[in-house]
């Protein structure tokens, strides 16, 4: 029983991570219609950037805002400049844009950084908190972290003029135009929100599993599949099912073994999609003839 | 936003032949495609075209050193492959970022059979063929219930878990775990004097010859026009009479039999099956292949074949620091010229100069 204890609360903690990237996807679907294949690696190399400032000396909460800040920046500018002259592609030619930004992002960090492993600081103290044995500290702190940011995200869409706005351009493109609203600049903030979310998930992911070039990988389809099963028009949803797919995970790992452990979590949310094809918090779509 | 589903959101306004793409009511399409019309009836200059081309595939691997034709042969099994992938996600509009899966399938199958039960190279080919149009069918029916993201992700999941399963203990005398299984190069027949790598070039371009003709002849038929049929307007294919389900499922099946083909001929022309060859990124690759050659378009698999097998390479030599990031922007730059892929270009740029001389316009 303490050993699936234990399981379920680290699964919790890999699940904030998950959560966090499948936030980040969620940011850029509802505003396009479209999954952002490259956002683990952009988190990635905020990851990277972060490690530098506290390489050269920066403390780790001024590395962390300043990573934050440069993420937003950078994916703004991503949106205007590189997205933006693809917009009316077809679909699946967006879709390779995000492949050529992956493969961008990955073999440039391989370059500039190698591909050693480094170890990435913890914010949080080495000892668990409140002398219990089942969660790190580190765990906690990040899944804290994860609550965090879903509340702000909340807030900001809910109560402030500009989350409202955002959120008209994502669900009626003409008439938030009509109405006065840069629904171009909507976007790009939209890219810019999920590439300081998707930092800060590199930045709380980088100590357990270590900063290299391909960290994100396996994260970002735990993270995929879990705003899928949670239901991608959904946020909370989102955020719902990449705590599922942690737990799911880690439970699977201890007790089906390690080496399918992907595979059996994946069949169990291929399944779930197959009962539910809107996943469970998604609204169901109605087609109109 | 409530009627969209997923993966739509790019207005059809830059299709260029009106005629060819019906203009959505219902927006359902998942795959927008250039202008997609199915293939014609053969005219003659079609016909000589493709005898010279042909001609000039026979005569290559005589003018070229034996590594390239090498090189040539896996792009040729590629351009199998990409046919299949884009039968499925081009025509019929179900995306798959796992056809790595079958192509892995259909290359294990090959080696299994000729290492352990000592098959002759050339007649494991259609088991292969058989045994992904079962499994694919099988993934179909499932997937009925998915469509554009969703499926993506189920598909995703099958590329991530493929090499997991080849790796696992249970099949182990089988597979080689990881180590895969080592096959041996096939000499050439009937004492033909030519070296075993031209051989494998014509024994891999003879099944590119049949199964081209077989998918051009699928899809430009009744079968054809119903998975297009599907893929736009799925609704009013229903009322037609079309049965969707098993048009769905049995392009499933059908490409996923190109795939494993294509990944049989691949064990056998590199001699070596691996789980690690059959990483996530084939699938993408194979994806990126498509989009590249043009979206529902049979000529765009050797466009997407040549770009896949070939531009990698390029790049790892203009830039051994970052090859990875040349090969991206390489991408980048072939979908901001051509965002229908290349055989959409090569169309638009043959409708411009056939138009010109029948008066102003």
């Amino acid at each position: 029983m303490n050993a699936l204890l234990h399981q379920v609360l680290s699964g919790l903690a890999s699940g904030g991570i998950y959560a966090s990237v499948g936030l980040a996807l969620v940011m850029i679907y509802q505003a396009t219609h479209l999954v952002n294949f490259a956002q683990g690696e952009l988190a990635m190399f905020a990851t990277y950037l972060a490690w530098t400032l506290m390489q050269a000396g920066v403390p780790y909460w001024g590395a962390f805002a300043i990573t934050v800040a440069c993420a937003f920046v950078a994916g703004v500018a991503i949106e205007r400049i590189i997205v933006r002259p693809v917009e009316n592609a077809p679909i699946l030619a967006v879709v390779i844009v995000f492949i050529a930004l992956l493969v961008i992002f990955n073999s440039l960090a391989g370059w500039i950084w190698t591909y050693t492993i480094k170890p990435f600081p913890s914010p949080f103290p080495s000892q668990p908190l409140f002398g219990n044995s089942y969660v790190s500290s580190h765990e906690l702190g990040s899944m804290a972290i994860t609550l965090a940011v879903l509340l702000l995200l909340f807030v900001f869409f809910r109560y402030t003029p500009l989350g409202l706005a955002m959120r008209a351009a994502a669900q009626n493109p003409e008439s938030s135009r009509l109405v006065g609203i840069r629904v171009g600049w909507m976007l790009a903030l939209g890219w810019g929100l999920a590439a300081a979310i998707g930092a800060i998930a590199g930045m709380m992911v980088a100590p357990t599993v270590f900063l290299e070039p391909n960290m994100m990988g396996g994260i970002l389809l735990y993270a995929f599949a879990g705003a899928l099963l949670g239901g991608i028009d959904s946020p909370g949803g989102a955020v719902l099912g990449g705590f599922i797919v942690g737990v799911l995970e880690n439970v699977v790992g201890a007790y089906v073994g390690t080496e399918l452990k992907l595979t059996v979590a994946l069949v169990v949310i291929v399944g779930v999609l197959v009962v539910r094809p809107s996943g469970l918090f998604g609204r169901v779509h109605v087609t109109r003839v | 936003m409530s009627a969209v589903p997923p993966l739509t959101s790019a207005p059809a306004a830059t299709v260029a032949e009106p005629v060819a793409a019906p203009t959505p009511v219902v927006a359902a399409a998942a795959v927008e495609v250039a202008p997609a019309q199915p293939p014609r009836r053969l005219e003659r200059r079609h016909i000589v075209a493709v005898v010279v081309l042909l001609a000039l595939a026979c005569a290559l691997p005589f003018f070229i050193p034996n590594y390239r034709t090498f090189q040539l042969t896996l792009a040729l099994a590629y351009a199998i492959a990409l046919l299949g992938l884009n039968m499925l996600t081009g025509y019929n509009g179900q995306i798959s970022l796992g056809h790595g899966a079958f192509f892995a399938i259909g290359a294990y199958t090959a080696a299994i059979l000729m290492d352990k039960a000592d098959w002759p190279y050339w007649a494991t080919i259609p088991v292969a063929g058989v045994v992904c149009l079962v499994a694919g069918f099988l993934f179909g029916l499932p997937a009925l219930r998915l469509e554009g993201l969703y499926l993506a992700v189920a598909t995703l999941a099958l590329a991530y878990a493929m090499p997991q399963i080849l790796k696992h203990k249970a099949i182990e005398q089988w597979t080689g775990g990881v180590q895969g299984i080592v096959i041996v190069k096939p000499d050439p027949p009937w004492g033909l004097p030519i070296s075993q790598d031209q051989w494998l070039y014509f024994f891999v371009l003879l099944w590119v010859v049949v199964l081209f003709v077989v998918g051009w002849n699928l899809l430009r038929g009744r079968v054809g026009r119903a998975m297009v049929a599907i893929r736009d307007q799925p609704i009013a294919a229903k009322a037609m009479g079309i049965d969707t389900a098993i048009v769905k499922s049995m392009s499933f099946g059908v490409s996923a039999l190109f795939t494993g083909v294509a990944g049989a001929l691949n064990a056998i022309a590199v001699q070596f099956v691996a789980p690690d060859s059959f990483q996530p990124f084939l699938s993408i690759s194979l994806l990126v292949g498509i989009v590249i050659g043009g979206l529902a378009s049979i000529s765009g698999a050797f466009y997407g074949a040549l770009f896949i097998q070939f531009v990698p390479n390029l790049a790892d030599q203009l830039s051994k620091a970052a090859p990875w990031a040349l090969y991206g922007v390489f991408l980048l730059a072939f979908m901001y010229a051509m965002p229908f892929g290349v055989a959409g270009f090569v169309q638009r740029v043959a409708a411009r100069f056939r138009r010109r001389p029948r008066g102003p316009a």
